[in-house]
């Protein structure tokens, strides 16, 4: 619901760092989202699209590695991977423990891009 | 023809909105003023919520409000005709509140004589989970209309959030809705989280959200 001030963020993150390496074109860029996030990708595409034009930007496709939400076991500290449609029943496969804290799964990171 | 070259980036998308995050935080510290960013669905019982609170703190902390919904003066003039300084945010729409926005609101109140302030986020259960307010505790209100599902659809504002605050208990002899369940579920995806059953309408359980809210507001300001 809220892709376009990410993508406003995105565009502006990308724009500078294009014009520290004097960047002509920006081709793809790599994007790193957590599964729990709910942005939609054809979202960002599209906004960008909207937003870069005119810039070094314009044009450059987005590709987005989805990152897994991964847990702690509060129990016996194991780390595993869950899925977020089940994140009702979040069970240690370890030890079997119900309480468990979130590591990752909410990453925002742009990783790198591809530019002439 | 130029290659084409790959150029590390490796920023967080956020970082804008975090760094202006912990900059609200730090002065409100500062200020020993806490800040409570309240979120929930539209139609939750936010506003009759923040009502109650102004009613049963009785004086004994100085409060104010952020609201934050959408296009509308009505929830702001509520808490004002109660002498409460509170100021309306126009999010014009959007989804969910950023720390920009809310650095707006703080600068339109008297923070340094004001203990709580507290954040009506806009009526939405997706957005604002994403977005750090610069609230010192996240605050969420499940009304038992809305279901015991719901930490399975919205994960992540169940995991962000200090306390959860179920509303209208009143309903309960009317709904299957199970709060053992509800408690199992939510617990499973935040166990630090602290879960208080009330009712807006008939007062129920505003007492222990009171006395949180006084023991939360005693550690900022001993």
């Amino acid at each position: 619901m809220h892709e376009l001030p990410i993508t406003e963020s995105i565009l502006r993150i990308v724009l500078k760092h294009a014009e520290a390496n004097s960047v002509r074109k920006v081709k793809t860029i790599y994007l790193k989202i957590g599964r729990l996030s709910d942005l939609q990708d054809e979202w960002i595409q599209r906004y960008f699209d909207y937003l870069s034009k005119k810039t070094v930007a314009e044009g450059a496709r987005i590709v987005i590695e989805r990152t897994p939400v991964v847990m702690q076991c509060n129990g016996c500290s194991a780390s595993y991977e869950w899925e977020v449609s089940k994140m009702d029943e979040v069970v240690c496969p370890a030890c079997g423990g119900k309480s468990s804290t979130l590591l990752s799964g909410r990453e925002y990171t742009i990783k790198e891009m591809e530019a002439q | 023809m130029e290659g084409i070259r790959l150029i590390e980036v490796k920023e967080d998308i956020l970082s804008d909105n975090n760094k202006m995050a912990g900059e609200i935080r730090e002065r409100l510290r500062i200020a020993k003023t806490l800040l409570l960013n309240l979120m929930s669905s539209p139609g939750s019982g936010k506003t009759s919520f923040i009502l109650r609170t102004i009613d049963g703190l009785k004086g004994s902390l100085r409060l104010g409000v952020i609201e934050a919904d959408i296009d509308s003066v009505v929830d702001a003039e509520k808490v004002a005709a109660l002498g409460i300084p509170a100021v309306q945010l126009r999010t014009g729409g959007f989804c969910h509140l950023d720390a920009a926005m809310v650095t707006q609101g703080i600068e339109a109140l008297p923070i340094s004589d004001l203990d709580v302030v507290i954040i009506e986020n806009v009526g939405n259960l997706v957005c604002p989970a994403e977005f750090d307010t610069g609230a010192h505790r996240n605050v969420m209100i499940l009304s038992v209309p809305e279901g015991d599902d719901k930490p399975l659809k919205y994960p992540l504002m169940f995991s962000v959030c200090d306390l959860l605050v179920v509303n209208k208990i009143d309903f309960l002899s009317l709904s299957d809705f199970n709060i053992a369940l509800l408690r199992e579920r939510v617990l499973a995806l935040n166990p630090r989280i602290k879960i208080l059953e009330v009712s807006c309408k008939t007062g129920a359980g505003i007492p222990d959200w009171i006395d949180w809210l006084k023991a939360e507001a005693a550690g900022f300001n001993p």
